[in-house]
């Protein structure tokens, strides 16, 4: 998935979407998934950063990013890439 | 390197639009230990889901209506409603408290014997007593509160021409002023009907009119309905006064104080609006004291409280089985308990807290119980805190009914744990198993092979 480059994101987590108008809110992990996307880290990648960085399962990390990153999607915030 | 404790990615969409004026509600205060025993050890020893039970709580709220109704009127007796909660540990706790036991069918009434209630201190109600459940009660001396004609003609059938003087009383309905009316059960006031029951009565020798009951509903929400109940229950007596010459003993108001559960839909939180046991006390004590009686002759005030006096001590501990994303995308969260062993989640949007420490995100989910069934629904919509497989929650106010009204339905009914007034824990009642249900079930010879 990459983020739509127009997609303003604050340091503390608030985000700002000029085409749709919405505005949201992300948690600090949120926040470190939508730089690793930005900066073109593949979801295995992204995976393998968070469980090395948090005691967490890689298979939890897997279910929560996929869900996370649907939900960019439907936000518009972020389009999947082949 | 130690690594940093996890949450997982959450965004939320932020909607502008009118503030709310009571600001936002949210139920992240975690609920860690229940009487000063951690719920995670409670988790531990007896499993998920189970029910919490506060003996401490459970003496404190009695006291308290106690103290309401007693430091107002000179005569008051409680009776335990056993349909509220007849775990023979609660019951017994009432007991020892002083109430009486309040009963709706033969079962309970038995169950009250067995936990060592005399005869004469159990109120025999309900609309299903059979002739043999009636002629059991004149043998112990018990209270019988009449809820129909056919009821009071089985007893006169029972007592004719015998040298017995049973003690009954009448449920009397009657328009409160709250909608809608209770008039399924007893003698209504208005039409006459509670006459007629009471000169029916007084025309058997073998009966003796103790008593006048109203239970005017549930969850009332208004304390001046009582009054209103307690003013015509008075007339009532008066009026057997005037004419027979007769003293009726005791007044029962039943029960229907609430408790601090919010009912669905509701505006305002339940704790904000219903009136306090005092307020209930007030409005009938006063109209009694001012009716008019002479000292002598103030009758007992009975009141079969119920649900104010237990809801809140008792928890339901439970984990979440699965979280996922619904149609629409909201967040769905799955718990390991549900519609059927909370069924006051049907009336109730009861206050749920996460029983582990999270992060100030919190996120609007529903909660699904374990069933594989659409109706499973613990909250439509709660905010909750970004909770995780595995994750534990504690669900307040859960004592009244649910212990009662549970089903065996898809899962079995979970341990009930009693924590002592020394903060001791105890299973007062024992999950279900596959053997229980066995037990029950009769296959008969040409079933009992199956090849596939």
């Amino acid at each position: 998935m990459h983020i739509n480059s127009n997609v303003a994101i604050s340091d503390s987590g608030f985000i700002f979407n000029p085409l749709t108008g919405d505005s949201f809110t992300t948690n600090p992990i949120g926040l470190q998934i939508i730089e690793m996307l930005k900066n073109g880290l593949s979801q295995q990648k992204i995976i393998t950063e968070i469980t090395t960085k948090y005691l967490v399962e890689s298979s939890t990390v897997e279910k929560d990013l996929r869900d996370y990153l649907s939900m960019l999607n439907s936000y518009q915030l972020g389009e999947y890439v082949n | 390197m130690n690594k940093l404790p996890y949450e997982r990615p959450f965004i939320q969409k932020l909607n502008l639009g009118v503030m709310n004026k009571f600001g936002s509600k949210t139920e992240l205060e975690p609920c860690t230990h229940i009487d000063g025993v951690p719920v995670k050890k409670l988790i531990e020893e007896y499993g998920s889901p189970c029910f919490v039970i506060s003996e401490q709580k459970i003496r404190n709220n009695y006291k308290n209506a106690v103290r309401a109704f007693k430091t107002r009127y000179p005569k008051i007796q409680f009776a335990w409603s056993y349909k509220t909660n007849y775990l023979d540990a609660v019951c017994n706790i009432f007991h020892q408290e002083g109430s009486w036991a309040e009963v709706v069918s033969i079962f309970e009434y038995q169950k009250a014997i067995h936990n060592g209630v005399p005869g004469d201190k159990i109120i025999f109600n309900g609309p299903d007593k059979s002739k043999e459940d009636l002629a059991i009660a004149i043998s112990n001396n018990s209270l019988i509160h009449i809820d129909h004609f056919d009821e009071l003609y089985d007893l006169v059938e029972l007592v004719q021409g015998r040298s017995l003087k049973v003690r009954v009383a009448i449920r009397v309905n009657m328009d409160t002023g709250v909608r809608p009316i209770w008039d399924r059960f007893g003698f209504n006031y208005e039409n006459g009907q509670a006459w007629n029951a009471v000169t029916k009565i007084m025309s058997h020798p073998e009966l003796d009119l103790v008593g006048l009951h109203a239970h005017i509903g549930t969850y009332m929400l208004v304390s001046s309905a009582y009054a209103v109940a307690a003013n015509k229950l008075c007339d009532l007596m008066q009026q057997v006064q005037n004419r027979w010459n007769q003293d009726i003993q005791y007044l029962d108001f039943g029960g229907g104080f609430a408790s601090t559960n919010t009912l669905k839909g509701a505006y305002l939180q339940a704790s904000d609006v219903i009136p306090s046991i005092d307020e209930y006390a007030e409005a009938i004590t006063a109209t009694v004291l001012n009716f008019g009686f002479k000292q002598d002759k103030l009758p007992t005030i009975f009141l079969e409280t119920g649900r104010a006096l237990i809801d809140d001590a008792a928890y339901l501990l439970g984990t979440v089985v699965a979280t996922k994303r619904l149609s629409d995308e909201r967040r769905a969260t799955v718990m390991d308990f549900g519609v059927n062993i909370l069924f006051t989640s049907f009336w109730y949007d009861h206050q749920i807290s996460p029983a582990q420490h999270f992060s100030r995100h919190s996120e609007n989910m529903t909660l699904y119980g374990p069933l594989c069934m659409n109706i499973d629904v613990v909250r439509e919509n709660v905010m909750l805190p970004l909770l995780n497989k595995g994750d534990q929650v504690v669900v307040h106010k859960v004592g009244a009914y649910n212990m009662t009204q549970w089903m065996q339905f898809i899962q079995m009914r979970p341990k009930v744990i009693l924590i002592d007034m020394n903060g001791r824990h105890h299973v007062i009642r024992e999950h279900e198993s596959l053997e229980t249900m066995l037990r029950y079930e009769h296959v008969p010879a040409h079933l009992k092979t199956i090849s596939l």
